[in-house]
């Protein structure tokens, strides 16, 4: 094991500046050092989508990068996500339609459907099943996650923009 | 009084709408709140050495270099727990013959499948206690593996667990007579071996618990990723001899559990004591590796079956063997047999044929343990029912929809009962399949598929017809000896403000048990959705109950829910009455207002009726009684099961020169009674369906002759996802039962119980042309290929 590093790096805005050691994943700090357990993880090898979080605003695999390896980065989560009301048009999506169930896999569902809108503003329902192979969902058979994200690619397409998403009553 | 349920035009009526889930929403903050993410003060971490033989001998466990290395607190082994924890035997009362071996929590001195934890550690850290198990050096001795299902049960053969005489856990027979004579005179008998691989759950998020014994106050908190948090409450007591009241099970946001999360597992007991010897909270997280060879898988049978058929198409009779291999020894508390018996009662359920028997063995080998997972036998019993009924028809002559229209119960035969025992109120097979062809154009389908096929385009159409056992009274484990409820609790409060709080014994793991009880609060009180805070999972608040399973938490946990609200409702109104000198007949609650029950005028808030009876009881009449909390109990009466039914149909296509199957699309026709929310109905039953079609087409636990898992990471098991699958039409038909005043039956388990079947009837439909078949699942390419003689 080798000794903790000094590393900086901004994650949801702030910049912060963290002894972090290099065996640590991304993922793993951010839900331990940091608290922000939003982002989960499902299998640790890149293939569950469930840690994905954005890394210079692309989305990224938290449990396949070390955190040191994020020096310099700018990292939003879902936290963050959810702060700034990037997603809050999909966070209403999702929820209108009852796109996900346990919720796990959620947080990456909506980093990969905020990948997916930045590329392509309408893309078809297939392109939208081929940008989600991989992120994987035990619970909804993934046609509600599908439909919610198509109908926010018409509405931001419509140049609908949505308010804020946690602070209206349930 | 009390309008009908599920009338949607007046105040508060939302028992059969559509509403999202409250809960949800801090699911989709981030803010989710699962065992995973829990830290405690002081809490330390445990690893788990495991065996890297499907059966061994223990000889000896050097664990002195673990126990130097930084950061370790404890190793323990199976005899340090074992002091603790009194062992676990994993059979039921009317299983009669049942047996099984002995399980603690670590080994004493046998390991029974690769994999198996035998030492643990907790650590400082999770790496810190990984490191140290590389640390432990055990050496093993080799034992004979036990691995295929007719040597297992050969006299004098190896056995799988050397505290049980033989590899036999448990055997039935069931025979209505004379089924020898019947398919000798039968015109058409169709046979087939079917085979079905093991799967497992993969929730996405891995078992997980964290368990804190406070010694100054003997008690036990465990935060606990289960379905099931009474039961465990119950055996933590008992099998570590603290009183229950002082055991407190939490079960907070679940990512994901399907049956998986609610058997004992050998790490989470261990969990338990470990905590108890290190006095500080201890936290374990299976990793992904550690979860396939650990978690419950599930099928795992080989059914040799018949069906005997006249010759206008009439079913007369089946004639089904199924071998069934469970691991080393049988799970608790619900067993490992569960599945063989409900695959041998639910064979030809949706029929109406007299003529049955039956032949189950539930066999010892050394792998992991199976049990009961999302849809229990039904799948198998499923698909060898509808394979077989397809066969039948090709040899009628028949149509597989005239087939079944021909076969299947007619709607108005109600009451009846299947030839295996079950208990038939009101099923709807006949109204569920003209829907279904009407809903996917079959006919159409029909015509397309004759066309295509001139052009070299294979494409299949599969149909299952299906029952569904839902709402299980104590037939189910309690007359087993298994302290497992059948019943469910609510509390309900109005609190001062006029605001209302449910207690209930039913979870959630993301099917919308909170949002349900919340809807049937609401409607059955006359208080808008938003003022009913639903509380769940956790056995030091709310009242002791089943829980979450076999599809019990609508039918059971929200006939409980309706029952306490009215309660609830007829002493609010008695308390208005008090305090505005009327009679509580002529009163009525509507979005939290009483009012006068004929004018609709209002009279008084509930809000001020609570401020009332709280603050100002002085200023009641001296008879009246403010009791707006009650505590209400409701276990099922009648039928011991409201079963449901419905039909699914499959359109898949082939490429015969890959093996790759495209489903191209999916029908549900489904009955689960009243529905509450079609909403969730419509997305439990999508999520149901994904899950058979992976154990049809991708899931499979594989194990070499050795009994080792050969692919067991998420890279290499393959699970179904999102570019796979297809869009899923779900249609419905409601009969409610009469048992309950809500009419509510299960939906969450239809969608696995006949999707693979479909899709397996679908497959076969597109093999038709090259003379092929395939009866084992999952239909893997490289099966498909060599179904069709290609390799
Ligand atoms: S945890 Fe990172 S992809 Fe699964
Ligand atoms: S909602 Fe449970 S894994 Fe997607």
């Amino acid at each position: 094991m080798s000794a903790p590093l000094p590393v900086t790096l901004t994650v949801n805005g702030e910049t912060l500046s963290h002894l972090i050691e290099p065996r640590e994943t991304l993922a793993d700090f951010l839900r331990r050092d940091l608290g922000l357990t939003g982002t989960h993880t499902g299998c640790e090898m890149g293939v569950c989508g469930a840690c994905l979080v954005m890394l210079d605003g692309v989305p990224v695999h938290a449990c396949l990068i070390f955190a040191v390896q994020a020096a310099g980065a700018d990292i939003a989560t879902v936290e963050g996500l959810t702060e700034s009301a990037a997603v809050a048009d999909l966070q209403r999506a999702f929820h209108e339609r009852n796109a996900l169930q346990c919720g796990f896999c959620t947080p990456g569902m909506l980093i990969t459907a905020q990948g997916l809108l930045a590329r392509t503003s309408v893309p078809s329902r297939a392109e939208i099943r081929d940008a989600l192979s991989g992120n994987y969902c035990r619970c909804t058979g993934y046609e509600a996650i599908v439909d919610a994200i198509e109908t926010v690619a018409h509405k931001r397409a419509a140049g609908e923009a949505a308010p804020r998403f946690t602070e209206e009553p349930a | 009084m009390n309008a009908p349920l599920g009338s949607l035009d007046r105040p508060n009526s939302y028992i059969g709408r559509s509403v999202a889930r409250p809960n949800a929403k801090r699911l989709l903050a981030g803010r989710g709140r699962y065992v995973t993410d829990l830290a405690l003060p002081r809490m330390l971490h445990a690893a788990f050495l495991r065996s890297p033989y499907a059966h061994a001998r223990i000889v000896a466990i050097d664990a002195e270099a673990a126990r130097a290395m930084p950061g370790v607190r404890l190793v323990a082994t199976g005899a340090d727990l074992a002091t603790l924890c009194t062992p676990w035997v994993g059979t039921l009362d009317h299983f009669t013959g049942m047996k099984s071996a002995p399980q603690l929590p670590l080994p004493l001195e046998e390991v029974l499948w690769a994999g198996q934890a035998v030492v643990a550690v907790v650590a400082d850290t999770r790496a810190q206690a990984e490191d140290a198990v590389e640390a432990i050096l055990v050496e093993f001795e080799d034992l004979p593996p036990v691995a295929d299902i007719d040597i297992a049960r050969e006299s004098g053969a190896d056995r799988a667990a050397l505290a049980v005489e033989d590899n036999l856990c448990f055997r039935s027979r069931l025979d209505t007579g004379g089924i020898e004579a019947i398919f000798a005179g039968a015109t058409h008998v169709v046979e087939e071996e079917f085979h079905f691989g093991r799967h497992t759950a993969v929730t996405l998020e891995p078992r997980a618990i964290l368990a804190d014994w406070d010694a100054s106050e003997g008690k036990l908190t465990v935060h606990h990723a289960t379905q099931t948090p009474y039961q465990f409450q119950d055996l933590y007591s008992r099998h570590y001899g603290i009183p229950e009241a002082s055991v407190r099970v939490i079960a907070p946001d679940i990512g994901g559990s399907f049956g998986m999360k609610l058997h004992v597992y050998h790490e989470d007991m261990a969990v338990i004591g470990l905590a108890l010897l290190c006095r500080r909270p201890v936290k374990y997280v299976a990793d992904r590796m550690e979860s396939f060879v650990s978690d419950i898988h599930a099928r795992d049978h080989r059914v040799r079956a018949r069906m005997a058929v006249d010759g206008d198409g009439s079913i007369l009779a089946m004639d089904v063997d199924d071998v069934t291999a469970i691991g080393a020894f049988s799970a608790y508390p619900r067993t490992s047999a569960v599945e063989g018996n409900q695959v041998i009662r639910l064979m030809g359920a949706p029929y109406g044929f007299r003529n049955y028997r039956a032949e189950l063995a539930v066999v010892f080998q050394n792998k992991v343990q199976t049990s009961q997972y999302r849809a229990v036998g039904h799948p198998i019993a499923c698909a060898v029912t509808e394979r077989l009924v397809d066969m039948a028809a090709t040899r009628a002559g028949l149509d597989p929809v005239a087939m079944r229209a021909k076969n299947l119960i007619p709607d108005e035969a109600y009451p009846c009962a299947s030839p295996t025992g079950y208990r038939f109120e009101a099923l709807s097979h006949q109204a569920s399949l003209a829907r279904l062809k009407a809903l996917m154009d079959y006919d159409g389908l029909r015509a397309e598929q004759a066309a295509l096929r001139a052009c070299g385009v294979h494409r299949g159409i599969g149909l299952a017809a299906f029952v569904e056992i839902s709402n299980p009274s104590p037939a189910f484990y309690g007359i087993g000896g298994a302290r497992i409820s059948a019943q469910d609790g609510a509390t309900l409060s109005i609190t001062p403000s006029g605001e209302v709080r449910c207690l209930i014994s039913v979870t959630e793991q993301g099917q919308g048990t909170e949002t349900i009880i919340g809807q049937i609060v609401a409607d059955q009180l006359g208080v808008v959705r938003e003022k009913v805070r639903v509380i769940t999972g956790d056995t030091e608040t709310t009242p002791h109950g089943g829980a979450t399973w076999a599809c019990r938490g609508a039918g059971i946990g929200g006939e409980t829910a309706l029952q306490a609200a009215r309660r609830l409702r007829d002493n609010v109104l008695a308390l208005a009455a008090a305090i505005l000198q009327a009679r509580p007949g002529e009163l009525d609650l509507r979005d939290g207002i009483v009012v006068d029950a004929l004018s609709g005028a209002e009279r008084v808030s509930l809000a001020e009726v609570a401020r009332i009876a709280y603050f100002r009881s002085d200023t009641l009449p001296p008879d009246a009684s403010a009791q707006l909390s009650i505590t209400h109990h409701y276990a099922p009466q009648g039928y011991p099961f409201a079963f449901t039914n419905g039909i699914q149909g499959c359109h898949v296509e082939l490429d015969v020169d890959t093996g790759l199957v495209k489903i191209l699309k999916h029908w549900v026709v489904e009955d689960c009674g009243r529905i509450i929310n079609p909403l969730l109905v419509d997305e439990q039953v999508r999520g149901g369906v994904v899950q058979g079609l992976g154990a049809a087409f991708f899931e499979e636990c594989r194990y070499d002759a050795g009994g080792q898992l050969t692919n067991g990471s998420l890279a290499d098991y393959l699970v179904p996802m999102a570019g796979e699958m297809p869009d899923i039409v779900v249609g419905h038909i409601e009969t409610p039962t009469a048992d309950t005043v809500l009419g509510a039956k299960g939906c969450g388990e239809a969608g696995t119980a006949a999707a693979a079947a479909a899709a397996l009837n679908a497959v076969n439909d597109a093999m038709v042309p090259f003379g092929a078949s395939i009866a084992q699942i999952p239909m893997t390419p490289a099966r498909l290929l060599k179904s069709l003689g290609k390799i």
